[in-house]
């Protein structure tokens, strides 16, 4: 049975047509590249499934049973996490806090209670053990890598439990090294059996990491099929509309 | 091997960088410990029983509402309403004493009105998504035209059969030391602490940083800033409250232009206007510097005109120590 299943989604912003009768479906464990060019749409779908939006019309079902999602904590429950392409971290806060930001731990002492900072340091710490990255719990946000954020908002989802992560653009604007660091915890995250959808203008992460890939164009599905039956050139082709669908 | 236990203890890394994070605190401690040296040594008056009991009085009650503009500027927000709060809850709690009512009744009805104003504020500024500034510049002007309302713009100084409780706990003193200091004291204490260690205080702190990551995250951002603005309004209510009781009558004039000065002792202790930044203990000790400066302009016999001067300085030179700072980041 497949993890997630996108029917026919629509979606409209007033006169905008953003996304047109969408259908994809995702396996366990499946890395999906997901490309286009500057608003295709795909922001849109991936803010769709995490309950930023709700579609105009069509619908997403998880492990079979059918879901609307009213709010991104209603995604979260069923277990959708998503990494903003922003990445939506405090900056002024440390990496565990903003690994369990909204999520602390509380110790009693008597009548009060306060947030366990020690716990939140130790599971922060696995978790970017876990990710093998070099990042400390403690550290400030502000003075990290973008490899590192990205680690952290990885962490951050992680600490859910999910089924399925959304990456959008988690390798705009940082260092090749740093790319690879990503690269690496999506296999990570895929190892776990956990569906990615990767989001991403770089062809060349796109075809490192994915095992299928799917192209929007103007809001419209133009292509899904696995990489090794794909290239780049054709991708191209199919971004730009030269190619008019695979 | 390095060891999860290895990753945790290293990580002492922010460990100074708190510390220079509470430079600045240190620095403006120095600088009034400096002038106090200063003072004490030019003039005799300084160090004079009477003066510092006053310095020490005087300063608490701007700290109180330095303490709540801490929080509303650490969220990355802004009350400008507070001198008026302070005004109209000294205006309350006068009127309902001098009407017979007792002074805990009337102390209640007084931080409720306070507290109201901080509901007003915090409505607009989180449900209607009105900016802070304008909302409580609104409210500046409302709450002290109600104190004029309320008490016909007449001085009240008579409080009624309490009257001698307001005075003392307002203006008494026990151990030699001023009430409103203990009462700031407790303040301090308590709020470090729920700015630290309470999922209130991060929070808080995660709005200023980044609002969006704190809605995301499913924080609920709207709540937590009316009770943030609340907060403020409960310092300034409660400012009020000691200084009706300080001075032994009370004007609508009270807490004129208070807010500019509370504003500063803030960002002179370390809040940053952009959000996300800010200590409780900062906000006490850039309002001792704010009244040290003030006190020895008048024992010096400098014309008190100068005093704008040199706060506005300080608040400069706050702020620029903190791009400095992150400069060297
Ligand atoms: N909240 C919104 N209100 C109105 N229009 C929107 C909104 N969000 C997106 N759109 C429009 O929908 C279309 C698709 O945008 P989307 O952000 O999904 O593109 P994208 O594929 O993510 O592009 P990019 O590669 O630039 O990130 C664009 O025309 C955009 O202007
Ligand atoms: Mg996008």
């Amino acid at each position: 049975m497949s993890r997630l299943v996108f029917s026919g989604i629509s979606k409209n912003f007033g006169a905008i047509q953003a996304l047109s009768d969408v259908s994809l479906s995702i396996e366990p464990g499946e890395v999906l590249g997901l490309m286009g060019d500057n608003g295709a749409g795909k922001s849109t779908l991936a803010k769709i499934i995490a309950g930023n939006f709700r579609p105009s019309t069509g619908e997403i079902s998880i492990d079979g049973i059918s879901v609307v999602f009213h709010k991104p904590i209603d995604a979260q429950r069923e277990g959708v996490a998503m990494v903003y392409q922003d990445l939506a971290l405090a900056d002024n806060l440390s990496a565990a806090s903003n690994v369990f930001l909204g999520r602390e731990p509380l110790r009693r002492f008597g009548p009060i209670r306060y947030i366990d900072y020690k716990r939140m340091n130790t599971v922060s710490a696995d978790l970017f053990k876990q990710l093998k990255s070099e990042t400390r719990p403690r550290q400030l946000v502000r003075r990290m890598s973008g490899g590192q954020r990205q680690a952290v908002a990885i962490a951050r989802t992680l600490l859910s439990e999910p089924k399925i992560v959304m990456m959008d653009e988690p390798t705009a604007a940082i260092s090749v090294r740093q790319v690879a660091e990503v690269l690496d915890l999506i296999r990570r995250l895929r190892d776990r059996g956990i569906s990615v959808i990767l989001i991403s203008h770089r062809m060349p992460d796109i075809f490192s990491v994915s095992d299928n890939i799917a192209v929007l164009r103007r809001g419209r599905l133009v292509c899904r099929k696995p990489v090794g039956a794909s290239s780049p050139e054709e991708v191209t082709g199919l971004i730009t509309g030269a190619i008019d669908a695979a | 091997m390095t060891t999860l236990d290895d990753i945790i203890n290293n990580s002492r890394h922010d460990s100074w960088f708190a510390r220079l994070k509470n430079l600045q605190v240190f620095w403006v401690f120095i600088a009034a410990v400096l002038a106090c040296l200063a003072l004490s040594l030019m003039t005799d008056a300084f160090t004079s029983d009477r003066n510092l009991f006053n310095v020490a009085r005087n300063f608490a009650f701007v700290a109180v509402i330095a303490i709540g503009m801490t929080a509303v500027i650490a969220s990355g927000g802004i009350d400008l309403s507070v001198g008026s709060s302070v005004v109209l809850s000294a205006m309350v709690i006068s009127v309902a004493m001098a009407s017979g009512m007792g002074f805990w009744l009337s102390a209640g009805l007084a931080l409720g009105a306070a507290l109201l104003i901080g509901l007003f504020n915090g409505i607009l500024i989180a449900y209607a998504g009105m900016p802070a500034f304008v909302v409580t510049l609104g409210s500046l002007s409302a709450a002290r035209s109600l104190a004029m309302v309320l008490s016909d713009n007449k001085m009240i100084w008579e409080f009624g059969p309490d009257h001698d409780l307001l005075l003392w706990i307002g203006g008494g003193s026990t151990l030699g030391l001023p009430h409103p200091l203990y009462v700031l004291c407790v303040l301090a204490v308590v709020m470090s602490l729920v700015f630290r260690w309470t999922r209130w205080g991060q929070h808080l702190f995660a709005i200023g940083g980044n609002e969006n990551a704190a809605v995301l995250a499913g924080i609920p951002v709207r709540r937590l800033k009316v009770s943030i603005y609340m907060f403020s309004a409960m310092t300034a209510g409660l400012a009020g409250i000691l200084m009706a009781g300080w001075l032994g009558s009370v004007t609508t004039n009270l807490g004129q232009g208070m807010e500019l000065t509370v504003i500063a002792a803030a960002v002179i202790g370390g809040a940053n206007l952009a959000g996300g930044e800010g200590n409780a203990l900062g906000a006490v000790v850039g309002a001792l510097l704010i009244e040290v400066i003030r006190n020895s302009l008048i024992l010096l016999g400098i014309s008190t005109f100068w005093q704008g001067m040199f706060i506005g300085t300080f608040i400069i030179v706050a702020v620029a120590f903190d791009r400095f700072r992150n400069m060297r980041r």
